[in-house]
């Protein structure tokens, strides 16, 4: 990789960083990568979207459902929350953490559907970043 | 094994056996190579923690859901060293997963989640998972599980090596060849001596504490009776080690003694009441409270009844603790005491169980077919029992009057390769039994026990009979019980089932295997005293020996047979628990074997040849099961245990198609 490549790559994390959106557990797994595995980081991140991807179709489920099962919802979020620390994905995390105290509140659906609605295009984004920070490390 | 030699040999020897289980894993290359199971339904998470713990050089295994997780470790029961299991899963809790697998095969268990709630983290403890790490779960977090594991061997050994060193301390030469139960040596020692004379037993525990160098106490059936009786006379909340000593009035014992003593058995008393009780207990999740109750409780019920004699409870008690020990990994102080029992008939089991099964038979014949053997032979057989392993010899006294029991013992033998199990158990509670039982029991039920049966007395010769003893000693302490019941002895006997199986088990001379089926006798035994006792529950023998049979035979036969080790049972007065609880078989092979399944009960279920029919549901006492049975295994961390659990297993497995029938199976199914 060029000097630039580089940079970039440097710059793209440090941004995901610094944005709160990566935690030092992200930096875990950048360790763990390793010759042997060369794109652990990238294996993990895009396992990862695919997980979250589909436990958050469940939540929009459960949200449309009437009456909202809050504690599957709960359930779904303590999964999403456990996923996304492991990977580091310190903003989602804290996201889940408040949505599930909105769960146990049994909140009005409509806020916690604004909630859901707010996290998942913060994920997607994240997702985004992700996958180019993933992608900039294996390069 | 001899104590001494057998402990640092053991520790040695499991040492390099727990790591060589792991196949490649060499102990100076420790931790490295240690068999992780890691099973989370999150598939990211399992990836990340399946490369961080490659990453430090651990052999995982991953898996997504618990009960592929539950049937790895089942198939292989030696293949890993540890598990690491999430808390939500979606097929089955995470904290039941702890509980079987704590159950089954005694392994450590560390639980994760992303909760970090308080009572989340608190229900781990009580449910006995040995760590709970919060996700996300750093790889310097796993860089440490290896602790748990060696933790875990080294509570292990540490029992067992207790109850070896007791037993070197006041070991005498030993009649029986069970030598290498260090606690069984001393019970042996300690039964020759009863054979002489009560008195002189006394002498002998006097002079043990008093000579010695080491305020070494054996803890006898007898002193162990006189513990109990004081624990329960103070309750057993407010028993304090200064009172105790007080009410035991024994002079020559310290309070230290009581005190470490008291130790072991409130470990003991918390295995067969499962962790629901306490929340620190072992991790004995499958006892439930009720458990617990009836550990203890039916114990003392059947102390009440007069036939299991206080000491006997007292034993199948130690014996429960020891082997509650190695399910939870708690030392079992108990253990001393039982491993006398235990370590016998482990010994039989394992090797000797040949040869024990020998004297076995002589046992067994004395213990299944109610021998009317008259208080005098009882008393000869005392002696020789003693001569025998003391353990045994009691047994058979005791048989011989509840020579009902006998049959049942006899059948339980049958299980052979369970009974050994069971024997172990069995025996360290027929020494006691035998002492405060042996008299008594004569005078109880026994007669109307020894009437039923006959074809036994020739256990009484004793001598031979030491291995066989073991167990029959065990059998014998059932036996007790039901003298209790006048003629019930063996109501449960009585069962078409049962006793036709004694009889044919005591023919079996194939004690060797009956030995271990005795073992498994006994629980049948056990279940004849609950029964009698008011308490019929179901009390599945199980075929103690048959560990690893039984939890297949044992679920399958029974059913319900609530595996609480038939040893264990017997001893313990088998409380019917619930057979699902069998957990014995696990107790058998604390050392690493993967117990059968056995039910809640502390694994040590000693599938005692089922032979009980239904009808002789007795119930399972936990604290029996756990004694006897767990005795073993845990104690025997050594090598020799190992080995022998190995070989058992070969036994066993032939056994275990034995058990498998349930009914006809003490008696087809053992091997002749």
């Amino acid at each position: 990789m060029d000097r630039y490549g580089m940079q970039n790559q440097i710059a793209c994390i440090r941004s995901l960083f610094d944005q709160g959106y990566l935690d030092e557990q992200f930096i875990q797994l950048e360790e763990l990568q390793d010759d042997a595995n060369p794109n652990f980081v990238q294996e993990i991140v895009t396992l990862f979207y695919t997980d979250s991807t589909r436990l958050i179709q469940n939540i929009e489920l459960t949200l449309n459902s009437r009456p909202i099962n809050f504690s599957k919802l709960d359930d779904y979020m303590h999964q999403f929350k456990g996923s996304s620390s492991s990977i580091g994905a310190k903003k989602v995390t804290s996201e889940c953490a408040v949505f599930r105290q909105y769960c146990a509140a049994g909140n009005a659906e409509a806020y916690i559907k604004q909630e859901h609605a707010i996290l998942r295009k913060k994920l997607e984004f994240y997702f985004q970043m992700m996958g180019q920070a993933a992608v900039a490390q294996t390069t | 094994m001899n104590s001494s030699s057998g402990k640092s040999y053991m520790s040695t020897a499991s040492s390099s056996v727990i790591w060589k289980a792991g196949g490649d894993v060499v102990a100076d290359q420790f931790p490295a190579g240690l068999r992780v199971l890691v099973v989370d339904d999150d598939p990211t998470c399992l990836m990340i923690l399946e490369k961080m713990l490659k990453a430090c050089q651990y052999n995982v295994t991953k898996c997504n859901r618990a009960e592929t997780a539950l049937s790895m470790l089942r198939e292989n029961r030696n293949g890993f060293d540890i598990v690491i299991s999430d808390v939500h899963m979606p097929d089955m809790d995470g904290f039941k997963l702890l509980e079987h697998i704590g159950l089954e095969m005694d392994l450590p268990v560390i639980m994760m989640s992303a909760d970090d709630g308080k009572n989340v983290v608190m229900k781990g403890v009580t449910h006995g998972a040995c760590d709970y790490l919060i996700k996300p779960v750093r790889i310097e977090a796993l860089k440490n599980i290896w602790q748990h594991v060696v933790r875990k061997r080294k509570n292990e050994w540490k029992d067992f090596e207790q109850s070896g060193s007791v037993e070197e301390g006041d070991r005498q030469p030993k009649q029986s060849e069970d030598a290498d139960y260090s606690s069984s040596a001393n019970e042996g020692n300690w039964k020759s001596s009863k054979r002489r004379k009560d008195d002189e037993d006394e002498n002998d525990e006097r002079d043990d504490t008093s000579t010695l160098k080491k305020p070494r106490v054996v803890w006898s059936v007898e002193l162990h009776q006189q513990f109990v009786a004081a624990v329960n006379q103070l309750g057993i909340e407010k028993a304090v080690p200064k009172k105790i000593l007080e009410l035991m009035n024994v002079p020559g014992l310290a309070r230290e003694n009581v005190a470490s003593h008291l130790q072991k058995y409130r470990l003991y008393l918390r295995r067969l009441s499962g962790v629901s009780q306490h929340p620190s207990n072992l991790n004995n999740s499958f006892m439930n409270p009720q458990d617990a109750t009836f550990g203890p409780l039916d114990l003392q019920a059947l102390a009440a009844t007069g036939q299991l004699p206080a000491q006997s409870l007292a034993t199948l008690q130690a014996a429960g603790l020891g082997r509650s020990t190695a399910k939870s990994g708690i030392p079992m102080p108990l253990v001393d005491q039982r491993n006398i029992f235990s370590f016998e008939n482990p010994k039989l089991r394992f090797g000797e169980a040949q040869q024990h099964v020998n004297n076995n038979k002589q046992m067994n014949l004395l213990h299944g077919i109610p021998t009317t053997m008259e208080p005098k032979q009882l008393a000869g057989l005392h002696h020789t029992a003693q001569s025998m392993g003391n353990m045994n010899m009691p047994v058979l006294s005791h048989g011989s009057q509840s020579s009902q029991n006998n049959p049942l013992l006899m059948q339980m033998a049958q299980p052979q390769a369970r009974g050994q199990m069971l024997n172990d158990s069995t025996v360290g509670l027929a020494p006691r039994l035998l002492s405060p039982m042996g008299q008594p029991m004569l005078s109880n039920g026994m007669a109307t026990n020894v009437s039923t049966r006959n074809g036994v007395p020739e256990n009484i010769r004793a001598p031979s009979y030491n291995p066989v003893s073991q167990t029959s000693s065990m059998l014998n302490f059932p036996m007790n019980h039901t003298s209790e019941l006048p003629g019930n002895s063996f109501p449960l006997v009585s069962t078409p089932g049962i006793s036709s199986l004694a009889p044919k088990v005591a023919f079996q001379e194939d004690v060797n295997s009956e030995i271990k089926g005795s073992v498994g006798f006994m629980p049948s035994y056990d279940i004849f005293n609950e029964l009698t006792q008011h308490k019929p529950q179901n009390w599945e023998l199980q075929n103690v020996g048959m560990m690893f049979n039984t939890s297949q035979h044992s679920n399958s036969l029974r059913g319900n047979l609530d595996h609480t080790q038939s040893v264990l049972v017997q001893q313990g007065f088998s409380t019917g628990q619930n057979r699902n609880s069998t957990v014995i078989s696990k107790a058998m092979f604390s050392a690493g074997d993967s117990t059968g399944h056995v039910n809640a009960q502390n694994g040590n279920q000693h599938l005692n040849s089922l032979f009980v029919d239904n009808t002789v549901r007795v119930k399972s006492e936990r604290v029996a099961d756990a004694a006897p049975a767990n005795l073993y295994p845990d104690h025997f961390g050594r090598e020799d245990l190992m080995s022998a659990l190995l070989k058992q297993q070969d036994v066993i497995a032939p056994a275990e198609n034995n058990d498998f029938d349930f009914d006809g199976y003490s008696i087809d199914n053992i091997p002749v």
